[in-house]
């Protein structure tokens, strides 16, 4: 071993123990039952759970959802705060941002009371609504970003070629911001497909999302259940992630 | 149709960022078909001209028409001009076909005739076999044929090129110069090209315009300009030159140098101080020293390929560049001879600096932004408008700015053969003109100092 590479040693240690160790463990518990013996049992239990296969596909709607309209709040407010013309100063980007230094169950904590306050009805509504105040600055940010150091001259060249204005956002500037949207979609959707605390909190209890199962499952100790869940979900972030990595090799290539 | 030979005319265009003057009253008129050349060093405008003319950015006042019609608030969209962006713009998530069809596409062109257009432009920056490549994996060279050809496949009126040709090394961009003056001959349009390189412009262009801090110095054909420079601005900015102090003795009569020669200029009137250029390459030089017009010994000789490149000393202690196919050794003993048509006489655009300043008391005046220390006046009143004038040798420049009573910075050095007359431009961006012996540099910053003596004030009859 060079003397360089001894550097990486401690980097090695970490990775092993709180990332590769853990993901180990929830393979065992996965594929065990209660006593230890390897079986499929916990993943055909949860593809014959009709409950939870709904509250599965209720967490991707939900996340989905959430994304969605993220992208179309954040996309013209990020779009907005890059324009040099809209936005002269910098601290109305800190405050769009200002909401990331705050840690996220205080604000949902503090968003139902809100809500409670104003009378409002615990649910998906406001469920939607909280996500959304959450993870919103997560996509105005990466989206923001590419936007205001995306070269003027792209614009200017197509206005050059006839595009009215708005031809050149949606022609130009749309497209080239793309990897923007795609590194908010990966802040924004991969969280919210395993949250439980938002959820738990914004519509006290009554509707369970996927991770709020895995939180139960652990909780009253049916790890092995709970494991294989979570191998379900890790999966589908898996596939999400690979999805965007192609993408964004595409974009990289070209911007 | 009246001005129908114009196709574009820029009319008294002023431009101003903040308080930095970037066009002072700028006209030209650009005819159909003709490859016209903005030069001039980086700063002085041209850019922002190029712009107003696509589009972008807006004039102070003044206007710019083509055909006729004034499209001086028109938005870039819809103005029948394309440009050729200096960093080419290409659009990179587009392939080169989509790049090119882009223009096309806007227009509702139907896609037979898109891709019978985009073919046809494509053969004719020869990348026939590009049009699927992804813009970014093709080399500068290449980009840049894309971009000319994303512009000219709109069959615009006016092509305006933003130095297409800087990003490219030199080999490349020879090439290239010629490929562009023969599609404009193909084409026909009309071409607007920038660039700060002289050779370039006078290589490509039919008219030259010469930019330089917002002004035009000097309009006219690659010969004109090379050949019958109208100042010592443009005589230096285009090629090599010695140019030198001269008085104009009578018709076709100019010392300079020391010597009195024979010349074509007519019409100076008598003992009139002027600026002479000669081309380096206009000097003969030869040993036989007695049948020269006056002698020099020769100081250094570099090989340039072509030719060599010396610098005399002459018999009244000039120096003087002189470009000849031969060698001739240092130290040496040389002939000079001039002839009268490779002298070219300009008038004296100022013999001495003159400013208007007012009266601050009986012995300070106020100019150039600052108030100067002069001669006690009689007969003058505190607030009297004054016109104030002193000699280029007088003004002392000296290293701190902060120990000079206004600070400025070299914009522009001249060297006159004995010694430097050096443009300073103060902070408010106005002129003072110096000579000196010293050797400055441009872009240095430097205090200005004159002593009250030197400080001639003349009243304003108004």
């Amino acid at each position: 071993m060079t003397k360089r590479s001894t550097w990486a040693l401690p980097y090695a240690i970490f990775l092993v123990l709180f990332v590769a160790l853990p993901l180990l463990l929830i393979m065992f518990y996965a594929f065990r039952d209660g006593s230890g013996h390897f079986t499929f049992a916990n993943f055909t239990k949860f593809f014959t759970d009709k409950d939870a296969i709904e509250t599965f596909a209720l967490s991707l709607e939900v996340a989905i959802e959430n994304t969605a309209i993220c992208i179309l709040l954040g996309y013209p407010a990020a779009w907005i705060l890059a324009n040099k013309k809209l936005n002269r100063s910098a601290v109305t980007i800190v405050l769009f941002i200002m909401p990331m230094w705050i840690n996220a169950l205080m604000r949902t904590l503090a968003t139902a009371e809100l809500f409670h306050m104003l009378g409002f009805q615990l649910g998906k509504g406001t469920l939607i609504v909280g996500m959304v105040y959450d993870y919103l600055p997560f996509m105005i940010y990466p989206i923001y970003n590419i936007l205001e150091k995306m070269d003027k001259s792209y614009a200017e060249a197509a206005s050059d070629l006839g595009a009215t204005p708005w031809q050149v956002f949606w022609k130009v500037q749309v497209p080239l911001s793309m990897p923007g949207v795609v590194s908010g979609i990966m802040m924004v959707f991969m969280p919210t497909v395993s949250t439980f605390a938002i959820s738990e909190f914004l519509t006290n209890n009554k509707i369970k999302l996927f991770g709020t199962i895995i939180q139960e499952n652990i909780n009253s100790g049916m790890w092995n259940y709970g494991a294989a869940l979570s191998l379900v979900m890790l999966i589908i972030i898996g596939i999400t992630s690979l999805l965007q990595d192609d993408k964004k090799e595409l974009n990289e290539g070209r911007v | 149709m009246k001005n129908c030979e114009n196709i574009i005319e820029i009319k008294n265009v002023s431009k101003s960022f903040g308080e930095k003057c970037i066009l002072n009253n700028v006209s030209i008129s650009v005819k159909q078909g003709e490859f016209l050349t903005l030069l001039g060093p980086s700063g002085c405008g041209k850019t922002t001209l190029l712009r107003m003319i696509a589009g972008f950015g807006s004039p102070d006042s003044g206007e710019i028409l083509i055909n006729g019609t004034d499209i001086t608030d028109m938005p870039p969209h819809e103005r029948p001009v394309n440009t050729v962006f200096q960093r080419y713009a290409l659009f990179p998530h587009l392939d080169v076909y989509e790049n090119i069809a882009f223009g096309l596409k806007l227009q509702k062109v139907p896609e037979a005739e898109i891709d019978k257009r985009v073919r046809k432009v494509l053969k004719m920056v020869s990348m026939t076999d590009y049009e699927d490549r992804d813009v970014e994996s093709l080399s500068g060279g290449q980009q840049q044929r894309v971009a000319i050809a994303r512009a000219i496949v709109n069959q615009p009126k006016v092509l305006l090129l933003d130095e297409p040709l800087s990003a490219l090394d030199l080999k490349m961009r020879k090439d290239m110069q010629i490929e562009l003056k023969e599609m404009h001959r193909k084409l026909g349009i009309t071409f607007i090209y920038v660039t700060h390189d002289q050779e370039e412009a006078l290589t490509l262009s039919d008219t030259i315009v010469v930019l330089d801090d917002g002004n035009i110095r000097q309009i006219g054909t690659p010969t004109d300009i090379y050949n019958e420079p109208q100042n010592a601005f443009v005589a230096d900015f285009i090629g090599e030159s010695n140019i030198l102090n001269g008085k104009m003795i009578k018709d076709r009569l100019v010392e300079f140098a020391g010597h009195e020669f024979e010349c074509v200029d007519e019409g100076f009137g008598d003992n009139v101080d002027v600026d002479v250029v000669v081309r380096p390459e206009d000097i003969y030089i030869t040993n036989k020293i007695e049948s020269a017009q006056f002698s020099a010994k020769v100081k250094s000789c570099t090989f340039k390929g072509v030719h060599y490149e010396m610098f005399v000393d002459t018999d009244k202690g000039y120096e003087l560049m002189i470009q000849d196919y031969n060698s001739f050794e240092p130290e040496s003993e040389v002939g000079l001879i001039i002839r009268p048509a490779d002298i070219q006489v300009m008038h004296k655009e100022r013999s001495m600096n003159t400013f208007e300043g007012e009266m601050v008391s009986e012995d300070s005046v106020r100019f150039l932004g600052a108030e100067w220390k002069c001669e006690p006046q009689s007969g003058l009143e505190t607030g009297d408008k004054v016109k104030v004038e002193v000699n280029f040798s007088k003004v002392d420049l000296i290293d701190h700015p902060e120990d000079g009573n206004i600070e400025g910075e070299v914009y522009f050095l001249l060297y006159k053969g004995d010694h430097y007359h050096l443009t300073v431009r103060t902070e408010h961006r106005e002129y003072i003109w110096v000579d000196t012996n010293d050797i400055w540099d441009k872009g240095d910053l430097v205090g200005v100092n004159i002593a009250a003596k030197d400080i001639k004030i003349i009243k304003c009859n108004d």
